[in-house]
């Protein structure tokens, strides 16, 4: 039986992008070093390019492949040098032989204990997020690389230099227990949260929404719901992500970006919204509340509200002096300025904006935020120049568009003419 | 597996002897190191003297160069360090950690590269 290459491509592309993090976890776990284990299934793949278009497609992929990469890391430590003291390995995996046949479905999980050392702390964040989305995303080093704006040459090195340094300086492939598990799921649920917000406000380039990295870092979210069930703050992030990207859609009209109180709210993804409130509410009843439940929370207060006037900006101020009590950050103020700028008083807002200044000085938002609470206020030409300070850092197509078109309106009015 | 941890630190944030900070400062080392030899981790550890100690050999052209002083003039120089017998990288940093100086200046953990 022989199988057509293209077919064989798709099949080992559609596995490896399914299952890599499946595989991979469960060849680390076997074979205790993890740029080994890529270098095996790397092996294996190469193998099944070779054999499956002679003898076909066999019915469990990963588990052809997993036994084949098994089958090469038992080679390679048998020419090792330092072979005696490999002898629970090879024992481990000589054992797997015996019971895995191949088209076994059952590859244990230690996705994990993967996704622990991807976002270990002893690598630097960027190659969190890459290690994260190569390992266990199953995104290419060029779809990343692409993603990052980087050249895949230099993506290519800086995860080469990552398994590196995990395999040479022995980084745990474990779950952290006691007081570290906390802030050690801080980062994997930051890294997962940035792959996020690089897809959905991305700071560079034409695309306005990389959709890839949206759908990557949802992926994930559902992942470690799955892989650690009952932990709140993981249900709460992955309830702001779906809030958050349920409004995807009308965030941009015709590549002009638009603002969430002009946004056309019939756009926004029910079955999004309803999935985002089910895994929230679901996360608020085991009452330990976190930033992203909180986060998510106010999500879920837009996703509710028919229009911006209709919101309860009043709930909504009072979830972020919360999250400002728990987290404090200039970002969680400004984000509480701009609710009480519908809420309480745009003078207020303004009021609180201001000790930011110097901190946000290079934050496109700020700027942005600003300018639209004294465009409100009827102060043109203080409005105009916060536009154009906002502009200046901008690197967005969209968002230029919208803040030109902004400072264009107000030039245009032949008065000042307070509103909202 | 061996990981050596190299202390540094600039002379002006080191507490001074004879002074409470000192004190503590010795008595974390002491700890620390009692705890390496119980869980049986420890594989050396030694305090340097000052850098101004310190003298630096070059070879160039078959000809030694010395140079009073420390390979690299940086605020942070080096003043000590432990030898770890330790399974994981994360159980090295957990022992470094321990390390008084961390506080104040940095600790650098690297695995020691085994020939075979």
């Amino acid at each position: 039986m022989t199988t057509a290459p293209d077919a064989v491509h798709t099949a080992i592309e559609y596995t490896l992008r399914q299952d890599r993090g499946r595989l991979i976890s469960a060849l680390t776990a076997v074979i205790g070093d993890f740029e080994m284990a890529e270098g095996c299934l790397q092996d294996a793949t190469i193998a099944a390019l070779k054999d499956w278009p002679k003898n076909g497609i066999p019915k469990s992929r990963r588990g052809w492949l997993l036994q084949v990469a098994r089958r090469r890391a038992l080679d390679r430590f048998r020419r090792a040098k330092d072979f005696s003291e490999k002898s629970t390995q090879i024992m481990v995996l000589e054992q797997a032989e015996i019971d895995a046949p191949a088209d076994n479905h059952d590859i244990p999980d230690h996705r994990l204990r993967l996704i622990f050392t991807c976002c270990h702390p002893a690598l630097d964040t960027k190659t969190h997020v890459a290690l994260t989305l190569r390992t266990l995303g199953g995104l290419t080093t060029d779809e990343i690389a692409r993603a990052f704006l980087d050249k895949p040459a230099t993506m290519g090195q800086r995860l080469a230099r990552a398994r590196a340094k995990i395999s040479k300086s022995r980084i745990g492939f474990e779950i952290p227990d006691g007081a570290e598990l906390q802030d050690r799921m801080g980062s994997v649920l930051a890294v997962i949260y940035l792959i996020f917000n690089e897809g959905y406000a991305t700071t560079k380039g034409v695309r306005p929404i990389r959709v890839d990295l949206c759908d990557e870092a949802i992926f994930l979210a559902r992942l470690m719901c799955d892989l650690s069930p009952e932990t709140p703050e993981i249900e709460g992030l992955l309830a702001l992500i779906l809030l958050t990207h349920s409004r995807r859609a009308a965030r941009y009209h015709e590549g002009v970006y638009t603002p969430l109180d002009q946004q056309d709210r019939s756009l926004w993804d029910q079955r999004r919204i309803s999935e985002g409130q089910t895994v929230l509410e679901r996360a608020l009843k085991r009452g330990q509340i976190g930033p992203y439940q909180l986060q998510a929370s106010i999500a879920a207060l837009h996703c509710e509200a028919k229009s911006s006037q209709v919101t309860d900006w009043a709930q909504v101020a009072a979830l972020y002096r919360l999250l400002a009590q728990i987290e404090p950050s200039a970002i969680v103020t400004l984000n509480l300025a701009v609710a009480v700028s519908y809420g309480e008083g745009v003078q207020q807002a303004l009021d609180l904006l201001d000790p930011l200044a110097d901190r946000l000085t290079d934050y496109q938002p700020y700027h942005a935020a600003r300018a639209d609470m004294l465009r409100r206020m009827g102060r043109g030409p203080e409005a105009i120049a916060a536009y154009g300070r906002a502009l200046a850092i901008t690197q967005t197509q969209g968002e230029v568009a919208f803040l030109q078109n902004r400072i264009a309106e107000i030039s245009n009015q032949p008065k000042k003419r307070p509103s909202a | 597996m061996k990981y050596l941890a190299l202390i540094y630190a600039a002379a002006e944030e080191e507490p001074q002897p004879n002074t409470p900070e000192f004190n503590e400062m010795m008595a974390g080392y002491q700890t620390a190191s009692e705890t390496y030899v119980n869980d049986d981790v420890f594989v050396a550890g030694q305090a340097l003297q000052p850098v101004e100690t310190a003298t630096s050999i070059r070879i160039r052209d078959g000809k030694a160069i010395l140079t009073d002083g420390p390979f690299a003039e940086t605020k942070e120089q080096l003043g000590g360090f432990y030898v770890f017998e330790c399974d994981t990288l994360d159980d090295a940093i957990k022992y470094a950690k321990m390390i008084p100086t961390a506080k104040y200046g940095t600790v650098e953990v690297r695995p020691i590269m085994t020939f075979d």
